[in-house]
């Protein structure tokens, strides 16, 4: 399944976000779409998931979820949106309950997701009791387990220290590489952009507009941490950012 | 380079962090209670106080247990705590129903927001004439006097804590494909549930005081009828007693709540 943006464009009364943004999600592939703060990154990945509607254009599913897939368009969001009164696995299986998978059937499914995110010994613990890495681990498991077509990444290490972002690339990229999957990622971190994206999708500042789409050929698994390619990437993106970010930062919101 | 310099200019940082995290201190609450009742009994024996200010606590103490072993005490404190029971579980559970429906939907909210604010501060005791002739001088007024009283403050706490249940949690649900009513039921109520809980606290603590009211019309037996009879007769001994089991009441719901929340809301930090 891909996804396909046509003109989209947004305002909130006469404010306009967003202007007429057109990009394709190709199946298999990692979009990351960066941008100043404020730019309407997070508000586009709200659209392509139903969770809020464009004020023009159209967001399109092209070709049909994989039958298997229970909820095809699938967030991971920053604050890792656990429930504080659920178990780990009793988190995976409030998403299954609504499917009507319950007893072994779930159990097998949970068991799986928890080992793909190396969760296995944590499956009663409470939220509190986990890092904030673990957290994202078990958002991660939640989002596994529905067999997405699409992950919809919404900043999802930016509440996360330097380190622990470093270990969940790694397992993203894992991941990745076992079973591709179609993800648009939300960053306005560049480093994660350029270790992580297949293409990466410059935005302006607002009104939100595609200004660069930027292809890396390099694969995921040989992507490394201060690989002199990927710095060389990041400082060009970072030169199309910087004035952007800086106009964007001495701006009034009033949204 | 900290040891070569002069001793009169090293000083110890003051602290100044510290305090504004209650911890739990479970003898004080005792300790204050025994202090009280030892002041006014030391003062009532050497009569620095006089017994019409204040009736002796050992004398108190006695009629409680005669109360007890007349077997008046649970003649009295069974029909009280029926009507407390049931009065104060009708008041709550429509409270909460009313209150998640106010906090869900925006017009039961416009529509209903300014008309429990108008029943709230009404006292409810004044209302006892009328529940008396809608509902009868038995038990039926005297449910509906304490489900009245409680109903309102359940009201306020709960859709004050369906507000605060966090959004993106509900979005998360929503993103997940989540029924309407899987997100109300998994997600909206043990979101709600330490706000309503400690509304019920309050709520409750409305119903014990609305007994003694709802007892002072046509009750023979009931704690409150025992108050007031003793009040009405200026038998101190006899309406201290009587006090003593409302508060041991109270005393009694507070900890039942505190279970409650220590079972139900674990998992909060």
């Amino acid at each position: 399944m891909q996804i396909r943006l046509e003109r989209v464009g947004h305002a909130y009364d006469d404010f306009e976000v967003m202007r007429d943004i057109t990009l394709d999600i190709p199946a298999g592939k990692i979009v990351c779409i960066v941008g100043p703060s404020g730019c309407g990154k997070s508000t586009l990945l709200r659209f392509i998931g139903g969770l809020e509607r464009p004020k023009s254009g159209r967001v399109l599913q092209i070709g049909a979820p994989p039958t298997a897939s229970l909820n095809p368009l699938t967030y991971i969001f920053q604050d890792f949106a656990l429930l504080p009164w659920r178990s780990v696995a009793g988190n995976i299986s409030l998403v299954l309950e609504d499917h009507g998978i319950r007893g072994a059937k779930a159990k097998a499914i949970i068991d799986d997701v928890l080992a793909r995110t190396k969760l296995t010994d944590f499956a009663k613990a409470l939220p509190k009791q986990l890092s904030g890495g673990m957290k994202q681990r078990v958002a991660i498991a939640r989002a596994l387990a529905v067999n997405p077509a699409v992950m919809l990444m919404d900043e999802p290490l930016s509440a996360l220290d330097s380190q622990t972002r470093e270990l969940l690339m790694d397992d993203l990229i894992g991941l990745w590489a076992r079973t591709p999957f179609t993800a648009v990622y939300v960053t306005h971190n560049l480093a994660e952009a350029v270790r992580l994206g297949h293409s990466i999708v410059v935005l302006s500042r607002r009104p939100g507009q595609i200004r660069e789409v930027m292809h890396l050929e390099t694969p995921l698994e040989d992507r490394h941490f201060g690989d002199a390619d990927l710095e060389a990437k990041q400082k060009y993106l970072w030169q199309l950012m910087r004035d952007e970010a800086r106009a964007a930062d001495g701006e009034l919101l009033d949204v | 380079m900290s040891d070569t310099l002069p001793a009169a200019t090293a000083k110890a940082v003051s602290f100044r962090g510290g305090g504004f995290a209650p911890r739990p201190m479970r003898w004080v609450g005792v300790f204050v209670f025994i202090t009280l009742i030892a002041l006014a009994e030391w003062g009532t024996q050497t009569g620095w106080i006089s017994s019409l200010t204040l009736p002796k606590p050992s004398d108190v103490l006695a009629t409680f247990v005669e109360l007890y072993e007349s077997g008046l005490l649970f003649k009295h404190l069974a029909p009280s705590l029926s009507r407390l029971a049931v009065g104060a579980t009708m008041g709550a559970l429509t409270g909460v129903a009313v209150g998640i429906m106010i906090g869900l939907f925006s017009h039961v909210r416009a529509g209903l927001v300014p008309l429990v604010a108008a029943i709230f501060p009404i006292p409810k005791i004044a209302l006892l004439p009328l529940f008396v002739i809608w509902f009868g001088i038995g038990e039926g007024s005297k449910y509906a006097l304490i489900a009245f009283g409680t109903f309102t403050p359940t009201v306020v706490a709960t859709y004050g804590a369906v507000d605060n249940v966090d959004r993106s949690l509900i979005r998360m649900g929503q993103s997940f494909g989540l029924s309407w009513t899987s997100i109300v039921r998994k997600i909206v109520l043990p979101g709600a549930m330490p706000g309503i809980l400690s509304g019920l606290r309050i709520s409750l603590a409305i119903a014990i005081i609305l007994l003694v009211a709802a007892e002072m019309l046509g009750a023979q037996y009931g704690i409150g009828a025992y108050i007031l009879e003793a009040g009405s007769l200026y038998d101190l001994e006899r309406l201290f007693a009587g006090v003593v089991i409302l508060s041991l009441l109270g005393v009694l719901v507070s900890a039942v709540i505190g279970f409650l929340e220590r079972y139900l809301l674990g998992w909060r930090t």
